[in-house]
Parts: structure tokens; C-alpha cells; sequence
């Protein structure tokens, strides 16, 4: 019982970090309907952030966390951003098989580029500490054992989350953004200005992947590369898609999913917790395609 | 002269043996070294998947970004063949060529099986879907690999013979591209194209858009397979992280770059991007960071590609060759 | 026009190619003739990499250095191409394929990390160029051929030493596993250190496996379940990246254990990454820089002032397996590959790992070091014979 509680947390832990990282592939993909491939990327840059910038912080704030992930967010945002206009919006009205190709391009562009000694480069970084790691003794005889870092990394996703659903739900850009993605043409007859829509989901949607990374970087204390991005990455997207692709609880509610199946089916054989994803993929797509908390969209002619 | 126009299918034929020889003397001389000639056996390889991916993404109009999952299946299965079941050497090549060839078009078959299981169910699903779908599938025929002990698991699969030259590649890449072209202008083919430009018109002129999109899919996925077979017996040694989804994105850059709608597109993007490395080998940390730029570029000032919908005269001939004959 | 165009463009990129690769003259007196080099430059083992090119860099221009070698009269001397594996075996064997075809150097060092050399090592034997491993040390690696040898102790023997130590110095009687069962080195020794500590009396309660080191970072999942096997101790057999954030977590989650594993710890990064949670780990090596011999203290002082930080244990084994080709080469006289292979075979060469003697498989027969983080450094702890 212990065993299955301490599976059970790893994989809340763990899904509070993909429930950040699929908000923002999800939300872009119900205003422009494209999968943001580079979305893993800007998660990323924003762990990389967090080890440049965390000693400055610190030096200048004196506590470096709360410093740290706001910078982070920030600049992710402004990634976000300036990626929409440079590379998505030039082909807003071609084929969306054109924006999804130069979506994967942005994404090993940036994979690659980081890597260059001079940018970021390809060796292990070793996340600083931005809060003291203390064990936490769960009372009660089952000997579970967590760390204050699990309790920072849920309760920031949670704070995060329910800032985003304030945000979407009771705010005009907001509204705006749902009235988009639920029919774009018709938002815009309806005075909505759509390019400031769009780029509204272009920078929080990666603010939270760039918060994301740095949470990341907490948990695990080491940035192994440029290229840590694309696991964690497709699970989140993945968890997105499960839940329901433009759906934002959906995309929460696929994270944690995913996080705690990864986590169960580790503890039974590492090559299994490996595949789940996928094999998850694959049957909501045959079995729901719309994703749990999706709806089905026919195609109008 | 008039006799060779007349008669275009001759000419090139004997235009691509005239190509032939004078790559065999280059090499024989010593001017183009082994390293060399190993590049174009792989240019010749990238072109039938890129072609291969071409009938997928550019004629059908559909997603898959997972091709290089097809091509470790035909991989696996040849080498398996091959190394662990026959143990096929190069010492006898009377016996290696017959079953070399035997073992690739197994691997095709087999890879055009996963091709099957993966596109039946999931090409109704609309374009994003099934990017999605084949995305995984690559991965999972990955994870299927690593977890496989039989397979060399995740510490891959060595001791392949060496069985693919300059000779296997050519034969194999023309024969390929010439299939596949023929397919493609077929009416089979035309129907493909009514599927791209609309799929609900297509449906609504009787074809059956789902069947063909499927058999248009395994056919991609079975060429796919024989050049995993053939790269197999070229590198030798094979593991699951040579047919990522990474690589299954090299692909989708070559063929985006040189002109997916058509088949000259198709062998341009590789045959550029597999040469390009060479000439620029102090930069080579510097080779992933430009090639994405490239399609990006691409992409966004000239969607069609490298080639548009021109394709070379040698593609085009049959055609050509009718219309003068019945003129 | 299009079309002619991208056909002469394509025919220009052959024929610059092929042009743009030829040779340069060379002189009848003095001759270069190239060496190679494959070692993880980008990757997880980075620093692996740079440590080995560096000591065989040294090796190199000690040999020029003294004159080289004597070739029918023809003095010749090394020039030594580096190529980087990316710790991928895809990778590696690309670069060995260049090496041997493009560049036709007369021997590989290398590669590090066993799954790249079971992929390198094929190309060389079919191509008939001798290559000598400075580090890999899981089994297979010279079983490929006669024209592969290594410079270093095999995983057997490094499973035994540490299944030994937990034994009989730790005295403990349960030990637990945790290996990357997708690369050939952590998995065979992880699998060596088992059957020794068991064939002891030892039990491993928990042998649990992660897939890819590169894209593994969480291990609470095989913790929680080592952790409730309950083991006295804990064998990490994998590099050092790895290691460092398995015993992080494991401390984090009340896992404080003794930890041990084996020589892909060593490397300064482990102690940067891991911090407290890796003090008091032990694990073999090859070769302490606290080793007092003579040769030891000149190879340790040259390379400090060479290269600005003491050599670790790959340095001074790629320095030995750069050394001990170079001497089999001069004593062989000549670039053909079956002639330096069999000068090797038979070798003498004592370098600062001592005198290298090879078996049957061509692997040395030398001694093992116990080497333990004490206040974020090495330190020597013990020698183990074979």
C-alpha cells in the first residue's frame, strides 16, 4: 500500500510538470489549430533561463525562486511570441500541413542552436539550487517519504492553473480567445481583433512551459541538454491530446493521467513506462479521437 | 538524333548507365574514394524514402511524419535474415545477392504490414490525427525493438554484411522511383491527387478515399521498408535510435525543401542535403541548425519547394511519348 | 532550364566533392601518416571525451616529439584526427567509416563508452586497421576480432572487485541494482556484480532497470521500489549524470544507503550534480592520481601543466592505449595493419597503468582501484590485484 502511494505521488509530481507544458500546446491548438512542435523547446529555454539567470537573481532579489520563474516566464513568453509572428504568421492562411512542417522546423532549429557552445551548449548543466531540499516524513506507519521540492512543483502548477482558468474564463481577452477558437471567422465580424488574440495565446501558453522548466529544473537538478525538451514534450502533448486538444481541463486532466500511468507502469518494467505514452496515444485515438473531454467536430463542406 | 527522341525511354536508360560508368571509373581511379561512393549509396537510399514519403505527404495530401518507423522494420527484418537466421557472408556472393535481395523484399512486405496495421484504422482521422498516430508508431515500433532482446535490443543489431554497393543502390533506386512514378500517373495515381485537392469531391465522384489512401500508404510504407534493408546492409550495424522520429523529420525537411508535389522534388531534397554535409565539414555542429532554417525559409517564401509541380523530362516521358505517337 | 540546372548543380556537388578530398603531396624523407581518434566529444560522457583526447593528444606529440618512427628509412611522424561518437554507436560508426576510408590512418583509439566500440569495432576488423579501446570494458568488445584490443581491466573483473568490497569490507548482505538496460556497459556489469555478490551469499533484493540514460531523469518509480526491498546497499553501475540524480532522489526519498558502482563515476561532474547525495560513494577505477610511482607523478604533473587540471582515469588510460599502438607501430616498422596488430599482440609496453600484458582476447591483465568520495573529492581507498 505504501509502494502504491509513493507511485501514486511520483506520479501527481510529475504530471503537474506536463499539465504546464500541454496547457500551452493545447490552448494554441484551439486558437490556430496547429501543434506547436517547438512548444517543448520554449520549456526549455525556459529551464536554461532559470540556470543563467537564477545567480543574478539571487544576488539582486536576494531569494532566487519567485524571481527566477517570473524572468523565465517572461521570456518565454516573449519567445512565444516572437515566434508566432516571424515564423507562424506568414502562413496563417496557407496550408496548415505548411505551418505544422515549419512548426517541426522552429523545433530543431531551436533543439540545434542552443546546442552551440556559445548559446547554450551541448554539456550537462547542473541546475542551481534555488530552495533548500528538505524530506518530508509523511505521518502514519506506511514510511512515505516526499520532499519539498513535490510539494513547490504541484502547488505552483496548481497556482498556475487556476490563474489560467481566471484568466480564460472571467476576463474579455479571454472570452475573446474562447469566442476564437470556437469560430474564428465569426470572431473577427465580430470586432475581435485576431492577431492580438493569437499572440495572446502565443505568450501564455508558453509562460507556463517556460514555468514549467523551471520546476523542471528544481526537481531534478541537472539540464542533461538542449534537447530535454522533446520526452517531456511529447508525453505533455500527448496528455493534451488525451484529454481532449483545445480542451484546457482536458489538458490537466490528460497530464495527471499521464503522469501517474508513466509511474506505474515504470515500477513494473522500465521499457513499459517507456511505451505507455504511446500506447495511450493510440488508443484514444482509436477508441476517442476528440480525447476525453473533447467534442467531436464533423467537417462542414 | 531523332531516333533517341523518339525513342526517350532508350535514352535515358542509356544516359543513367553512361552515369554509372563514369561514377565507377571516378571511383576505380581513386579520384572519388570509398567514403565518397558511400555518400551516393545513401543520396540513393534517401531518394526512394523521400520519394516513397513524397506519395504519402505530397499526393495524398496526407500527414505521416513517423516514415523512418517502416524503414526499421524493413532494417530489422533483412538483417535478421541476413546475420542471425541464414548467416549470409559476403564470401559466396552467388549466394548472398539472391537471398540480399530475398531479405529486402521481405522487409518491405513486412514493413508494408505495419503500414497496413497502422494506416486502416487511423486514416479517417483528419491531417493533424494522423500526424499524431504516426508519430507514435515510429516510436512504438522503437520501443518494440529496444525491448527485444532477439533484436539486439537497445544495443542494436551488428554484423551485417556488407551487401549494398554502388550497383544494388542504383538498380534499386531506379527500379523504385520507376514503380512509384507509375503508380503516381496512373489513374490510381490521378484519384490520389483528387484526394489531396478535396477529399469530400473525391468521395463524392465514387472513390473510395479511404481505401486508396491506405493502399497508397502501404505501398509508401513497403518502399520505405527495402530502403531500411538496404541502409541496414550499408551501415552494417543498426539501432533503434537510427530510425527516430528525428529522422523521420530529416525526411519531411528533404522532401518539403525539394518540392513535395512532385517526384523530381522528391529525389532533389535528398540528393542536396545528403551532398551538402560534405562541402561543409568544418561545420558540421552547424549542419542541424541551418538545414531547419532552410525549411523554414522555404516554407515560408516558397511553399511549393526547390521544384514546384516541375518534374524532370526523364519522369514525364511515357506520357510525352504518347502524345507524339498519337499526334 | 530548371531542370538542367539542378542536374549540373547536383553533378557540380559529386565531382567538388571528390575533387575537394584529394591528398597532398608529401615529402620522400619525412612522412605523416594519420591516426584516429573516436571518443564521446557532445553527450552525456563530454567530459569522458575531452579527458581522453587530451591524453592521447600527449601521447601523440610525446612520440613525435622523441622522432617518431623509422619506416624503411622514412621518418614518420603522427597527425592525430579527433572525431567526436556523441556517445551514439550510429554516430561512432560513421565517424570510424570516415577515418579508415577517408583519412586511412593506420589505427583508432578508442572508442569510450562499450556501446560505441561494439559498433566501431566490426568496420576496423573487416578493414583490417587495428583499434585499441582505452576504457571500454564490457566483455564482447574484443571478441569482435583479433585486430581489436582494450587498455583496461574487463567488467568481470571490475563487478568482482566492488561485489567484494560491499562483502567483505562493507559487510553487507543485500545489495540493490539499478542500470540503464539499454546501453552494454551498465547492464553487463550490473550483471557481473550480481553473479559475484551472489555466488558470495549475497542476495540482491532489487534489480531494477531504466531505459536511455539521455532521456531519463525521473527514478522515483524504481526507487520506490528498490527502497521497499530494503537493501543494504546500493550498486549504480551507469556513468556519471546518471548516478549523480538517481542518488539524489534516492536521499530525497530516504533511500540513505551505502552506493557503489564502477569507473563511469569517474568524472568531476558527478560531485558538481550531486552533491551531497553522492559523499561516501565508492567505485573502481583504473588509476588514482593519488598513486605514488614515479611515472604515475610525471604523467600527473606534464598533463596539469599541459591542460590545466589533473588527469582522471580516462586521460591516463588513453594516454597508455595511444602509447602502447605507438610502440607497437615502431616496432613493427611498417602501416600494415596486420603487422601493428601483431606487434601489439605481443607487446611489452609498460605505461603508468603499469606493465601491459595481454590474454588470448587481448585484454590486460591489471589491477583495480577503490576510489571514495570523501568531501567532494576522490579519494584512494584501496589496490585490487586480479
Amino acid at each position: 500500500m505504501g509502494q502504491f502511494l509513493q507511485q501514486l505521488i511520483n506520479g501527481i509530481q510529475i504530471g503537474s510538470i506536463y499539465a504546464l507544458i500541454a496547457l500551452g500546446y493545447t490552448m494554441v491548438y484551439g486558437i490556430v489549430r496547429l501543434i506547436n512542435f517547438a512548444h517543448a523547446d520554449i520549456f526549455m529555454v525556459g529551464a536554461y533561463v532559470g540556470f543563467f539567470l537564477a545567480p543574478v537573481m539571487a544576488k539582486v532579489f536576494g531569494g532566487a525562486f519567485i524571481p527566477t520563474i517570473v524572468a523565465a516566464m517572461l521570456i518565454t513568453g516573449l519567445l512565444g511570441f516572437v515566434m508566432e509572428k516571424l515564423a507562424y504568421r506568414p502562413l496563417r492562411y496557407k496550408s496548415r500541413l505548411s505551418a505544422l512542417i515549419t512548426a517541426l522546423g522552429v523545433s530543431l532549429f531551436l533543439e540545434n542552436f542552443c546546442s552551440l557552445p556559445f548559446v547554450f551548449g551541448p554539456q550537462f548543466r547542473k541546475f542551481p539550487d534555488l530552495i533548500v531540499t528538505r524530506q518530508i516524513a509523511i505521518p502514519g506507519n506506511l514510511g512515505l517519504i516526499i520532499s519539498n521540492v513535490l510539494l513547490l512543483d504541484v502547488g505552483v502548477s496548481v497556482v498556475l492553473m487556476v490563474l489560467l482558468f481566471w484568466f480564460v474564463n472571467k476576463t474579455l481577452i479571454g472570452k475573446q480567445m474562447r469566442a476564437v477558437a470556437f469560430d474564428k471567422p465569426t470572431a473577427s465580424l465580430m470586432g475581435i481583433n485576431i492577431d492580438v488574440v493569437i499572440s495572446t495565446a502565443f505568450i501564455v501558453g508558453p509562460a507556463l512551459a517556460g514555468a514549467g522548466g523551471i520546476l523542471y529544473g528544481t526537481t531534478y537538478g541537472m539540464l542533461a541538454s538542449p534537447f530535454l525538451g522533446i520526452w517531456p514534450g511529447l508525453k505533455a502533448f500527448i496528455a493534451a491530446v488525451l484529454g481532449g486538444i483545445g480542451n484546457i481541463p482536458g489538458a490537466v486532466l490528460g497530464a495527471y493521467i499521464m503522469g501517474i500511468s508513466e509511474a506505474f507502469a515504470t515500477s513494473v518494467n522500465s521499457n513499459l513506462g517507456y511505451g505507455i505514452a504511446f500506447a495511450i496515444l493510440i488508443g484514444i485515438l482509436l477508441i476517442r479521437p476528440s480525447g476525453l473531454l473533447g467534442k467531436f467536430m464533423p467537417e462542414k463542406v | 538524333m531523332t531516333f533517341l527522341r523518339a525513342h526517350r525511354t532508350i535514352a535515358t536508360v542509356i544516359a543513367f548507365v553512361l552515369v554509372y560508368i563514369i561514377v565507377k571509373v571516378l571511383n576505380l581511379s581513386g579520384i572519388l574514394n570509398a567514403y565518397i561512393i558511400q555518400l551516393i549509396v545513401l543520396a540513393g537510399i534517401n531518394i526512394v524514402m523521400t520519394v516513397s514519403l513524397g506519395m504519402v505527404n505530397g499526393f495524398t495530401g496526407q500527414f505521416s511524419i513517423g516514415h523512418a518507423g517502416f524503414m526499421a522494420v524493413g532494417a530489422y527484418t533483412s538483417a535478421m535474415i541476413t546475420t542471425v537466421w541464414l548467416h549470409t557472408s559476403t564470401a559466396n556472393p552467388w549466394v548472398a545477392y539472391p537471398v540480399f535481395i530475398a531479405a529486402i523484399l521481405a522487409g518491405g512486405l513486412l514493413a508494408a504490414a505495419a503500414g497496413y496495421l497502422v494506416g486502416a484504422p487511423s486514416l479517417r482521422l483528419k491531417g493533424d490525427y494522423l500526424a499524431i498516430v504516426t508519430l507514435s508508431a515510429n516510436e512504438l515500433i522503437r520501443t518494440v525493438i529496444r525491448v527485444t532482446e532477439g533484436l539486439g535490443g537497445p544495443r542494436g543489431l551488428g554484423g551485417i554484411p556488407k551487401l549494398t554497393t554502388l550497383e544494388v543502390v542504383f538498380v534499386f533506386a531506379i527500379v523504385s522511383v520507376v514503380l512509384m512514378r507509375n503508380y503516381l500517373f496512373s489513374s490510381y495515381g490521378r484519384s490520389m491527387k483528387a484526394v489531396r485537392d478535396s477529399e469530400i469531391a473525391a468521395e463524392s465522384m465514387a472513390i473510395n478515399t479511404t481505401r486508396q489512401k491506405v493502399f497508397v500508404f502501404v505501398f509508401s510504407a513497403f518502399f520505405a521498408g527495402v530502403s531500411g534493408g538496404v541502409f541496414a546492409h550499408l551501415l552494417q550495424f543498426i539501432h533503434p535510435d537510427n530510425f527516430s522520429f528525428v529522422k523521420s523529420l530529416e525526411y519531411l525537411i528533404y522532401l518539403y525543401v525539394g518540392g513535395s508535389t512532385s517526384i523530381s522534388g522528391a529525389m532533389v531534397g535528398p540528393a542536396i542535403f545528403t551532398l551538402l554535409p560534405e562541402l561543409m565539414r568544418g561545420l558540421q555542429s552547424w549542419r542541424l541548425v541551418i538545414y531547419p532554417l532552410i525549411l523554414i525559409l522555404v516554407m515560408i517564401f516558397r511553399t511549393e519547394g526547390v521544384m514546384g509541380l516541375k518534374e524532370f523530362g526523364f519522369i514525364l516521358i511515357p506520357q510525352r511519348q504518347r502524345k507524339e505517337v498519337s499526334a | 532550364m530548371r531542370r538542367l540546372f539542378v542536374i549540373i548543380l547536383v553533378c557540380a556537388l559529386i565531382a567538388g566533392v571528390g575533387v575537394g578530398c584529394k591528398k597532398a603531396e608529401v615529402k620522400p624523407t619525412e612522412q605523416v601518416v594519420n591516426l584516429g581518434g573516436i571518443y564521446p566529444m557532445t553527450g552525456g560522457s563530454a567530459t569522458f571525451g575531452t579527458s581522453s583526447m587530451q591524453g592521447t593528444v600527449m601521447a601523440v606529440e610525446e612520440f613525435n616529439a622523441a622522432g617518431g618512427a623509422m619506416l624503411d628509412g622514412v621518418t614518420t611522424t603522427i597527425n592525430y584526427i579527433n572525431e567526436d561518437d556523441a556517445g551514439s554507436p550510429e554516430v561512432g560508426a560513421s565517424a570510424a567509416q570516415k577515418l579508415i576510408n577517408q583519412d586511412k590512418v593506420i589505427g583508432i583509439i578508442g572508442a569510450v563508452m562499450s556501446k560505441v566500440t561494439l559498433a566501431v569495432a566490426p568496420i576496423c576488423q573487416s578493414a583490417g586497421v587495428p583499434e585499441i579501446s582505452p576504457t571500454s570494458t564490457n566483455e564482447k568488445v574484443t571478441l569482435v576480432g583479433d585486430y581489436i584490443f582494450r587498455a583496461c581491466f574487463i567488467d568481470p573483473f571490475q563487478g568482482k572487485v566492488m561485489a567484494n568490497y560491499a562483502w567483505n569490507t562493507l559487510k553487507v548482505k543485500t545489495a540493490a541494482c539499478l542500470f540503464d538496460n539499454g546501453n552494454d556497459y551498465p547492464k553487463g556489469l550490473a550483471e557481473n556484480f550480481r553473479a559475484s555478490f551472489e555466488s558470495l551469499g549475497g542476495k540482491v533484493v532489487a534489480y531494477e532497470a531504466f531505459t536511455d540514460e539521455d532521456k531519463t531523469v525521473d527514478f522515483k518509480a524504481q526507487l520506490t521500489k528498490i527502497k521497499a526491498a530494503k537493501p543494504e546497499f546500493l550498486y549504480l553501475s551507469g556513468y556519471y549524470g546518471s548516478t549523480a540524480l538517481i542518488l539524489k532522489q534516492a536521499r530525497g526519498m530516504g533511500l540513505n544507503v551505502p552506493a557503489g558502482g564502477g569507473d563511469g563515476w569517474d568524472s568531476p561532474e558527478l560531485v558538481k550534480i550531486g552533491g551531497a547525495a553522492v559523499e561516501g560513494g565508492v567505485f573502481s577505477n583504473h588509476f588514482s592520481k593519488d598513486d605514488l610511482s614515479p611515472k604515475v607523478q610525471a604523467f600527473v604533473a606534464a598533463y596539469t601543466a599541459k591542460f590545466g587540471a589533473a588527469p582522471d582515469a580516462l586521460a591516463a588510460l588513453a594516454y597508455d592505449a595511444a602509447g602502447l599502438f605507438l610502440d607497437a607501430f615502431k616496432t613493427a616498422g611498417s602501416i600494415k595493419g596486420s603487422n601493428i596488430r601483431d606487434a601489439m599482440k605481443n607487446t611489452t609496453f609498460s605505461g603508468i597503468g603499469g606493465a601491459y600484458k595481454f590474454d588470448e582476447n587481448r585484454n590486460p591483465i591489471k589491477a583495480a582501484v577503490i576510489l571514495q568520495i570523501k568531501n567532494g573529492q576522490q579519494t584512494f581507498l584501496t589496490t585490487v590485484n586480479p
